[in-house]
């Protein structure tokens, strides 16, 4: 008896499926060198991008060492994560944290797994295209770091890429080997085109620039031939907003938090001068008395 | 700044070391990007086995990938070391 049950591979939908009108922008943060600031970059842009009014996800690569919702504040709040719907054991939207602060912000958790191929490329690829689907218009993709699988999948989708550097030789020296594979290992290398890339500076100091100490914006610039988006001055305010599960950006009163806000306006299309990037002039007193 | 701070060591540039070093490094691993992966195993192992015959540096083997028209080129130069130090070499074993 010839058996008549539908048995249609999932994978066949997606040819026939129709063109999809609201492509999100993949956005991922990447470094190479671990502790120079991505997830702390991440939660910043995506809040960013949120106060602009934008439909907004950051998701969380580092499959393992989940951090983002900590930065993000989210961290009890996480109930599925990113492997969870790449496994059927969830649907996207129940895995979905809506941010408290914006209506149109959410975050996808990493898994806790230590399972390094929870990751696949068509589970991203899936994920991805549902996002766009839903109306999101910015996925900030927040790697991992190093050039393992959570990374290249990182990277491999997306469509600009903002390369996170601290003035310091092993960080631009990662950050090269980074350009290269974003200009061989995505989709859209793959494809002949090319990931839009920025320069993002953090941990900035101009004074040790003045003093010669520090790598300044123009030589990071010239050896890695990347425009600036942002520089991102060394500030206390950092760790007291990841302290406190704040993104930087939401404290205007902080340089560092105003410099992510120009940085986000700049991926958006606007021109701004860059700010906090030389020494403010002391008064008489202030240089007398060391203050 | 403080009043003493002339008591301090004086700083030295160090940026201008590291920007130097990371324009060298940075050139040197963008030309190895592209070529394949077994390149430096490949250069390592000759160089073993030059070793055996000859006194030779690191530096002595260089392996290169070379495009001439459709088709790659694996070019293998290996400089020699002059007379005088060929004589102090080990026999061959």
């Amino acid at each position: 008896m010839v058996s008549v049950i539908p048995t249609a591979p999932v994978t066949n939908t997606v040819a026939i499926k129709p063109e999809r009108k609201n492509l999100a922008e993949v956005i991922v943060v990447t470094s190479g060198k671990g502790g120079v600031g991505k997830t702390t970059t991440s939660a910043s842009l995506a809040c960013g991008l949120a106060r602009h009014g934008k439909k907004v996800v950051v998701i969380d690569f580092d499959v393992g060492l989940r951090n983002l919702d900590l930065i993000m504040g989210c961290e009890r709040r996480v109930v599925y994560d990113f492997v969870n719907v790449i496994n059927n054991e969830c649907n996207l939207r129940q895995a979905l944290i809506k941010d408290k602060r914006f209506d149109n912000l959410f975050v996808l958790a990493a898994s806790q797994t230590r399972d390094k191929d929870a990751l696949t490329k068509e589970g991203v690829e899936k994920i991805l295209n549902d996002l766009g689907d839903d109306g999101f218009e910015y996925i900030v993709c927040d790697s991992p770091a190093g050039i393992e699988k959570g990374a290249f999948l990182a990277m491999y989708f997306a469509d600009r890429a903002v390369v996170v550097v601290n003035p310091e030789v092993s960080s631009v020296r990662d950050s090269d080997r980074i350009l290269g594979l974003l200009s061989s290992k995505t989709r859209r290398a793959e494809r002949g085109e090319r990931v839009k890339e920025h320069l993002l500076l953090t941990r900035y100091s101009p004074k040790r620039v003045e003093s010669g100490d520090m790598l300044s914006i123009k030589d990071v610039q010239e050896i890695l031939g990347l425009d600036v988006v942002g520089v991102i001055p060394e500030a206390p305010e950092v760790l007291q907003s990841s302290n406190s599960g704040e993104p930087v950006i939401l404290d205007m009163n902080s340089q560092a938090g105003q410099a992510y806000d120009d940085a986000v306006a700049r991926l958006l299309g606007e021109k701004r001068p860059l700010r906090f990037t030389t020494v403010e002039k002391k008064g008489f007193f202030a240089k007398l008395f060391g203050g | 700044m403080g009043l003493f701070d002339f008591l301090r060591a004086k700083p030295k540039h160090t940026a201008s070391i590291a920007k130097e070093r990371l324009r060298i490094i940075v050139a040197q691993e963008r030309t190895a990007r592209g070529t394949p992966d077994y390149l430096p195993m490949l250069r390592r192992e000759l160089l073993e086995v030059i070793r055996k015959y000859v006194n030779v540096d690191f530096e002595a083997v260089k392996v290169d990938l070379i495009k001439e028209g459709d088709h790659d080129v694996l070019d293998i130069s290996v400089s020699l070391p002059d007379k005088g130090q060929l004589n102090a070499m080990p026999a061959a074993g």
